[in-house]
Order: structure tokens, then sequence, then C-alpha cells
């Protein structure tokens, strides 16, 4: 399943669905990184607003891509994470170390922005 | 009455589709949203080991009802893999022979009520996994 990014002026905003396997989020990574520097994005949202399940295996896959688009001079927010959902990430001792989260769309790139005008 | 459903599991699209027919499964018994998430994310977990340490195996999806009449998801993955050398170990978190966060099977306990595993190294494992509608 190829998971959306769109681009909107300086930041890519990616919109993952609920029914996302393993792959999906090992070509996201790919997919992302490479429209990072194609579009010299300064941001990434990440909306996992539709994303029913975060198991560990997505968890750590998220990080990592949020961790990658940082060393590559972007940064990542990630919006949208559901309360059940996060109620679950915490039973399982899931943690998004170092990665930004924002209640929604909204929030996240109106973060971004405060970000934007302070390095420029 | 839902009789058992069996998904085999052999791939990542497998582990979804476990998940998804779990979840479908435990929001017929009137779980609620929260439920349904933690179910359906121990679900991921437990269909996860089966691809990475076994390959292939099942999850077995089911009804159970307690002696008040209470009624309950059962979950068992069942794998004929290499088994679980120290399952002790195996359910602390943080330990993982896979270089994974170590999180899948204490995790998938904890989001669950009852969680038994029986592993016997080249034969395979069967964890059972309960959760009771409260």
């Amino acid at each position: 399943m190829q998971v959306p990014i769109l681009k909107q002026g300086p930041y890519l905003i990616v919109t993952m669905q609920s029914a996302l396997a393993d792959a999906d989020f090992l070509q996201l990574r790919d997919s992302v990184m490479e429209r990072v520097g194609k579009f010299r994005s300064r941001g990434v949202i990440m909306d996992v607003t539709a994303l029913d399940v975060m198991d560990s295996f997505a968890c750590r896959s998220l990080r990592d891509i949020a961790q990658m688009i940082k060393l590559r001079g972007a940064e990542t927010v990630m919006v949208g994470i559901q309360p059940e959902v996060a109620f679950t990430m915490v039973q399982l001792g899931l943690t998004l170390d170092g990665v930004v989260t924002a209640l929604d769309l909204e929030e996240g790139l109106a973060y971004l922005d405060r970000g934007n005008k302070k390095s420029r | 009455m839902i009789d058992e459903i069996h998904v085999s599991v052999s791939s990542d699209a497998d582990i979804v589709t476990a998940r998804q027919k779990g979840r479908a499964l435990a929001a017929q018994l009137g779980f609620s949203i929260t439920d349904l998430v933690m179910i359906a994310t121990s679900i991921s977990e437990l269909a996860r080991n089966i691809v990475l340490y076994a390959k292939r195996g099942e999850i077995i999806l089911g009804v159970a009802t307690d002696h008040r009449g209470k009624r309950g998801i059962v979950v068992v993955a069942r794998d004929d893999g290499p088994g679980i050398r120290d399952v002790k170990r195996a359910m602390e978190s943080g330990y993982s022979t896979s270089g994974s966060l170590g999180l899948g099977l204490p995790g998938a306990r904890r989001l669950m009520d009852d969680f038994r595993i029986v592993s016997e190294v080249g034969k395979g494992t069967i964890v059972t996994a309960r959760k009771w509608n409260q």
C-alpha cells in the first residue's frame, strides 16, 4: 500500500492509513527520504490519525524515519495519535523519544512555521 | 455463535489480516475502542513474532465464556518454529534475539488479561492470550 506524501510549500505531509504492513513502512522511509532531498523540505508532518495500531515495529520505523529526516536537516512532527493508541503505546512501553508530537495537522504546521521563522 | 477464525501467518501482510480479523471479532463482542486497539496491537506483536522467528504459523481467534457468562476473546498464536529457549527471559522487556525492541511478548502480555506460553525448543511455540469484556 502506497502512503501518500503531499508537498505543501517547504513541508511534506505524510498521511498514513490504517492497514500498513511492515514493508509499507520501509517503503515509506525510502520515499520520504528521497522527497526531502528532492524538494529541499524543511519539515515533515507524519499524520497518523487513521492509524489504528501502533505496534513496536511501527513505532520503531517511525522513530527511525524521524531520526533520518533530522540527519537530512529537516524537522519531523508526528500528529494525530489517537487517545486509544496513546494508551496502548504506554501500556506496551513504546516511546517516541526525540520525535516532536502535536495534536493535529493544524498544530503540527504551526509548530513547523515557528521553527522556520526562527531559523531564517 | 461465532466459530474459530484461523489466519495463517507467513508474511507481514498476514500480520495486518490477523489483527484486523481480531479487531472485528472483538468489536462483535462489544469491546470498547481502547480494548479493540489493545487486542489488535497484541495480535500484531504475536503474529510478528511468528513471522520473525518461525517464518510461518497461525493465529486462531475465538470466543471464551467464563462461568458467570462473561465473554472474552481468545487469541492463540501457534507455530512449529525453533521454540523459545528461555521463556522467562523472552518475557522480559528489552530482551530480544532478533535486534528488535524486545517489547513484543511482554507488551502483548500487558495488553491482555491472561497470557500463557508453551514452548519447546525444536518443536514450536503456542501462546494463548485472553481478554475479558469488562
